[in-house]
């Protein structure tokens, strides 16, 4: 117990000195607006001309898009620099949107089949 | 005989999950931000995946590309898909910034530079609501509205061809009602925003944080800002992406 709050402490201490600098602010639009760039690429190029398996297309997006939060949480929202603890307070419940996701899908596969 | 009793009881109080200090280390105003935000993502999520699981279960399915291919406010009235939406989503990017960059300031008490990059954080949400309202005009002069579709000549043209009337209507019903309250709740959280980053630019205006000695509610007014990117993220993706 004792070794895991130094840790913690450590990392906050080294989080102290990195917070957001204009550079790095900078580098994250470049990170996101070059996200957003290959999703269009993707709907307007690549996938009407059939340059990658339709059935990849909706997986790519979403992945892309988990990036893009990634980035906004953790560098824009500033969460990689707070503490463990409160990142976790955050990111731990927000796991249970994908036990609904899963039940939900579900579900619609089964409604299709009433509906046809 | 207080001194010498109480050095100990401060020491062991001291360790961050003791119960001596607050283990998250944030104030407590930023603490709730972040649970309150935690709570509208869950919101937020609920109303992406009952769209999700509408639109998993329906036969057909308006094209996005189809159905978002003008640029409301040109003369573009087709053609020209995503690119109305990708202005709104740089517009959104961009104000994002802007408040990091007003964030940034703060931590240096620079007053100027964070009553400008507030300024310019009001006026890139001004700008999408703005984007926003033309995107609504133009559905709504389609014709699709809470309840209400486009008439069958003018719905044929949002479907791949030879999908059959009925199912159009049904699942046009469910696309019309679903984007006009996922991207209404979205729109509202803009409008709240704006309304919140109008009256602390007022504060900081004022000298408030100035006096206060710390520009920690720029942040978390920062920290909702950004939480109403990060949704329209979402939104992008699976209303005009997917």
């Amino acid at each position: 117990m004792s070794a895991e709050t130094t840790n913690v402490h450590h990392d906050a201490d080294h989080g102290e000195h990195q917070t957001m600098t204009k550079k790095r602010i900078l580098n994250v639009l470049y990170i996101l607006l070059g996200i957003t760039a290959v999703e269009f690429l993707i709907a307007l190029y690549l996938g009407p001309h059939y340059k990658i398996p339709s059935h990849w297309i909706n997986p790519i997006y979403i992945i892309l898009t988990l990036f893009k939060a990634y980035f906004i949480v953790a560098f824009f929202m500033h969460l990689k620099f707070e503490k463990v603890g409160l990142a976790l307070a955050i990111i731990v419940p927000i796991l249970f949107i994908i036990g609904l996701i899963l039940v939900l899908t579900n579900e619609s596969h089964y409604w299709i089949g009433l509906r046809l | 005989m207080s001194t010498t009793v109480a050095q100990p009881v401060d020491e062991i109080k001291s360790t961050p999950w003791s119960g001596g200090r607050s283990p998250f280390e944030v104030e407590y105003g930023k603490m709730m931000m972040w649970f309150f935000l935690l709570s509208d993502a869950f919101t937020f999520s609920s109303l992406l995946i009952s769209y999700g699981a509408l639109r998993f279960s329906a036969p057909t399915w308006p094209s996005p590309s189809l159905v978002f291919q003008s640029v409301p406010g040109t003369s573009i009235e087709s053609g020209a898909p995503l690119v109305f939406v990708g202005l709104m989503t740089l517009i959104l990017i961009i104000s994002s910034v802007t408040m990091v960059l007003a964030v940034e300031a703060g931590h240096r008490n620079a007053r100027k530079e964070v009553i400008g990059w507030m300024i310019a954080t009001v006026i890139g949400g001004l700008m999408f609501l703005g984007c926003q309202a033309l995107e609504w005009n133009h559905l709504h002069s389609e014709g699709f509205w809470w309840g209400h579709i486009p008439n069958a000549a003018t719905l044929q043209e949002f479907f791949a061809k030879g999908v059959p009337l009925g199912q159009q209507q049904m699942t046009a019903h469910q696309f019309a009602n679903l984007f006009f309250t996922i991207t209404g709740f979205h729109g509202f959280h803009v409008f709240s925003g704006v309304v919140i980053n109008i009256i602390i630019t007022i504060n900081v205006l004022m000298g408030t944080y100035e006096r206060r000695g710390s520009y920690l509610m720029v942040e978390k007014v920062g920290l909702y800002w950004h939480f109403v990117d990060l949704v329209w993220v979402f939104v992008f993706t699976f209303f005009y992406l997917v």
